[in-house]
């Protein structure tokens, strides 16, 4: 079998983009401001309808963290012609489903529905664009159902717990450092009138992108568009998003958590990172190539083959980074030691590989090998055109341009290993890293 | 209910639900497997999806865990590849192969461009047929699992299903977890897994799905290449099952602040004429997202959960209605006690023709939409197929849930909702909750 493998990756350089029977893009303007991308799927006829603000928990004001997250449930509550929770039941009955997600830079809603009904969720999505009607119950009761949300999200998980506190020490200025679904304490004073204030002032045409995937035609999409956003008012006086910034970092942080329900001790390593921005994709690349190099693969990888293979002092290798994010981002690893191996042990062994890696680069071979798979995901994308509609939304809402976002595996096959070994040694620079060790009650030799 | 009444009214009557337009093909190989084929040659390359009924219920007795550590070794070394060759190999083919197992079947998704499917097909029959379970692998593997055991140790979800799952079926093997304990996992040997893959892979008990870009004719001959050399027969499959909990309140003590329960009673076989109506039910009272009334009473009412779900399961050997809602220590009891108030009410006086006709539109118009893209497509046609469908039922199956009566629906209700029976099991430290026991 091996003597194969050569041969393949030779056919491998014949690979091409088949024709494009999905995953055509179109993108234009409304006059109000708002931006529309249509992503084509002919294939069934459904439709993914998404709107995305650009909003994010670290857009919040200070001592009000989770109020974006909140006011993404609070958008479900109805308007001035639509009774609380009524959008999804009209989505229900036409058989589709509704729901939204909030991160740190965006806020989206969607509807996955039959084709036909796309206008009908258009009427619904442009109303509570603008309208949104709260009554203090219903903000009362559903301040409930959020910090309950994080119970069983973050508060019943000391792994999110940890995730949390990872995040705090990294992030000492920037308000990456802070949860998205909010601190306990500040959730449970967030107002109706917080999240109204929120609401009317981020919440407009000429702050969102409407991006739609499935069996549809752009001018199709245009003229639903134009019809149902198109006499939204945009806002005056969105400022453009500036917030606190990291400064430079002259030590090195550790996080030591414990916690009795912690049943596997592991560690992880927290970097600060720069993500891709409009025009300035090349450093985010080369990035995702070191991720992949370093622990794409609990078998190939640097981290897998070394500690998991060759020293066998880890279970569970990772090398994590994303590279779609406004401000810096983060690149991680996470060791979970074998039994038997310390956390001291497992990190000195991260540290020593991490080392040599910078030292000699990566092994050529499997650098194609990488190069190669990223370019034939690409063909197994077209399978899931909500997902290429994804990457125009998480795009438009961090910074990039469609033109950005089109020339995103491009830039990815021209990356170079020099150009992996430069953003390597900028970004494991362990001055400006956090080193996190999480235990059991009592710590190292409870294991 | 203004302005959007009219558009509403008018869509309930216009809207038909969209027609799920795949054309399923059943085909049969030159060496005798069926299998069942959507051609889609627009993205090239294939899903393929195989199943091996029994899947960890095939255990052999004292071995639990065996054929969870099997199917985890699979891919780590096959023929003359050990598991970083191979490894090697499939990256350098770009395909993807997912080895996985649960209580019914075993599973093997694989996606393969059209390029190099026949090196892709000959690398994944290596795999399924000289599978090499190397020393070191298995030893590899198996702390793997073991780190994943212990997580669920101290994971109040997977104890909340583990003391349910106890409960309800004892020893069978649905009344333990398929990967096993420390104890088993640690206790198996390089035979022992040996004996799980004969066990659980066969020709006898396997369903083949392919969807996307391939005709029939090189389907029939894929599978007999990668199938051809596997043995006839595996292990017997397991005997039926009876739900076996009583109505009840079981605590696990655990020290966390939010308290996770798992509650349910017996259900409802696929093919009884019972099993549409109480699927139309399930969806009212907690299977669908938002809508439900359990979303409404213990959710949206009184904000006790994030999330309060229904299930209706029906597994190759028993069948339940289970449900899962966390909540904090301090309004556990609260939850308890809406719960049984919404399975009396649903007992006593079913559903509303207005419920009845809204959950309709919702599952027929739901259907279609669950076709979107090859591997979740020949997912669907797998399951079809462990289930005893025809390849009409993709056309029929609405046609079915449509003609569901309300008198025939609250007939079902009246059988299937049993308040009295219900076993709730509640890990955490709920606050005026006791075990009943």
């Amino acid at each position: 079998m091996r003597a194969l493998t050569a041969t393949f990756i030779a056919l491998f350089g014949l690979l091409a983009m088949p024709a494009q029977a999905s995953g055509e893009v179109t993108s234009f303007t409304l006059d109000n401001g708002m931006q529309v991308v249509v992503v084509e799927d002919h294939r069934a006829p459904a439709v993914v309808h998404k709107v995305w603000y650009r909003i994010g928990s670290a857009d919040e004001p200070p001592g009000k963290s989770g109020i974006a997250h909140f006011l993404e449930h609070l958008m479900f509550k109805g308007t001035q012609s639509l009774d609380p929770g009524e959008l999804s039941r009209v989505v229900e009955a036409n058989g589709g489903s509704d729901n939204a997600f909030t991160s740190f830079d965006y806020t989206a809603y969607f509807q996955r529905v039959a084709a036909d009904r796309l206008g009908l969720m258009m009427e619904m999505e442009a109303d509570r664009m603008r309208n949104l009607v709260l009554s203090p119950e219903e903000v009362a009761t559903e301040r409930d159902v959020i910090l309950e949300e994080r119970a069983t999200r973050i508060d019943n998980d000391p792994n999110a717990l940890f995730r949390e506190d990872l995040r705090a020490a990294l992030y000492r200025n920037h308000p990456y450092g802070i949860p998205i679904i909010g601190w306990r304490h500040e959730m449970a004073g967030l107002s109706r009138d917080d999240a109204l204030e929120f609401y009317r002032r981020f919440y407009a045409p000429n702050n969102a992108i409407l991006i739609v995937a499935g069996d549809v035609s752009p001018d199709e999409v245009r003229a639903l568009a134009e019809r149902h956003y198109g006499g939204l008012e945009p806002s005056e006086g969105l400022s453009p998003r500036v917030r606190p910034q990291e400064p430079p970092s002259r030590a090195e942080r550790r996080v030591v958590m414990e916690d009795p329900r912690v049943a596997q001790p592991w560690l992880v390593r927290s970097y600060l990172a720069p993500s891709r921005d409009a025009g300035a994709q090349e450093d985010a690349a080369a990035l995702v190539f070191l991720a992949r190099l370093l622990g794409g693969s609990g078998v190939t990888s640097v981290l897998g083959s070394a500690l998991q293979f060759d020293q066998q002092i880890a279970v569970f290798t990772n090398a994590s980074y994303n590279a779609t994010s406004f401000d810096d981002s983060t690149f991680s690893f996470v060791v979970i030691p074998a039994e038997g191996v310390s956390l001291e042990e497992a990190e000195a062994a991260l540290d020593a590989e991490l080392a040599r890696f910078l030292e000699t680069g990566p092994d050529l071979e499997r650098f194609e090998n990488i190069k190669m798979q990223i370019r034939a995901s690409e063909i197994y994308a077209l399978d899931d055109v909500g997902d290429i509609a994804d990457r125009f939304g998480r795009g438009l809402t961090t910074g990039l341009t469609v033109a950005d976002v089109q020339a995103w595996p491009e830039v990815l096959q021209a990356v170079t290993p020099e150009a992996v070994m430069d953003a390597a040694r900028k970004v494991l620079d362990k001055q400006s890293s956090v080193t996190g060790w999480l235990l059991s009650e009592g710590g190292e030799e409870v294991q | 209910m203004k302005r959007f009444a009219a558009a509403f009214l008018f869509l309930i009557v216009a809207a038909l639900p969209a027609r799920s337009e795949i054309d399923i093909t059943e085909i049969t190989s030159p060496g005798g497997l069926t299998a069942w084929l959507v051609q889609e040659p627009s993205i090239p390359f294939v899903a393929l999806e195989l199943r091996f009924r029994g899947g960890a219920s095939l255990d052999a007795p004292g071995k639990r865990g065996a054929i969870n550590l099997m199917t985890a070794l699979i891919e780590e070394g096959a023929g003359d590849l050990d598991a970083r060759g191979f490894a090697e190999a499939r990256e350098a083919l770009a395909a993807s192969f997912r080895f996985s197992v649960g209580d019914d079947s075993l599973s093997v998704s694989a996606r393969m461009l059209s390029e190099n499917r026949e090196a892709a097909v000959d690398l994944l029959r290596e795999a399924l047929v000289n599978p090499r379970f190397d020393d070191d692998a298995i030893e590899r593997v198996r702390r793997q699992v073991i780190a994943n055991l212990r997580n669920r140790e101290n994971d109040p979800d997977a104890l909340a299903s583990a003391a349910f799952d106890r409960l309800a079926y004892g020893d069978h093997p649905y009344g333990s977890y398929y990967g096993g304990t420390l104890e088993s996992v640690t206790a198996l040997t390089r035979p022992d897994i040996l004996d799980a893959f004969s066990r659980a892979i066969a020709r006898d008990r396997v369903y083949i799905a392919a969807v996307g870009d391939i005709s029939a004719e090189e389907l029939g001959t894929l599978i007999d290449d990668l199938l051809g050399d596997l043995p006839d027969e595996g292990a017997p499959l397991p005997e039926p099952v009876a739900f076996g909990a009583t109505g009840g309140v079981t605590v696990v003590p655990f020290d966390t602040p939010q308290s996770v329960a798992r509650f349910g009673h017996s259900g409802v076989k696929v093919g009884t004429p019972e099993f549409f109506p109480a699927f139309i039910l399930n969806d009212i009272m907690g299977g669908r997202g938002f809508n439900s009334r359990l979303m409404a009473e213990v959710r949206e009412k009184r904000g006790l959960t994030y999330g309060i779900r229904t299930y209706l399961i029906d597994s190759d050997y028993s069948e339940s209605l289970i449900g899962t809602v966390s909540t904090v220590n301090a309004r556990m009891a609260e939850t308890i006690e809406v719960v049984r108030a919404e399975w009396e009410r649903m007992a006593r006086d079913g559903v509303s023709e207005e419920e009845l006709e809204s959950a309709k539109l919702y599952l027929t118009g739901a259907y279609p939409l669950r076709f979107d893209g090859n591997g979740p497509i020949a997912r669907i046609l797998v399951g079809m197929q462990m289930q005893g469908y025809p390849t009409s039922y993709v056309k029929t199956r609405n046609a079915q849930i449509e003609a569901v009566t309300l008198d025939e629906i609250n007939r079902v209700a009246a059988e299937l909702f049993r308040p009295e029976d219900l076993r709730f099991v509640i890990v955490g430290s709920p606050e005026g909750v006791e075990s009943s026991e």
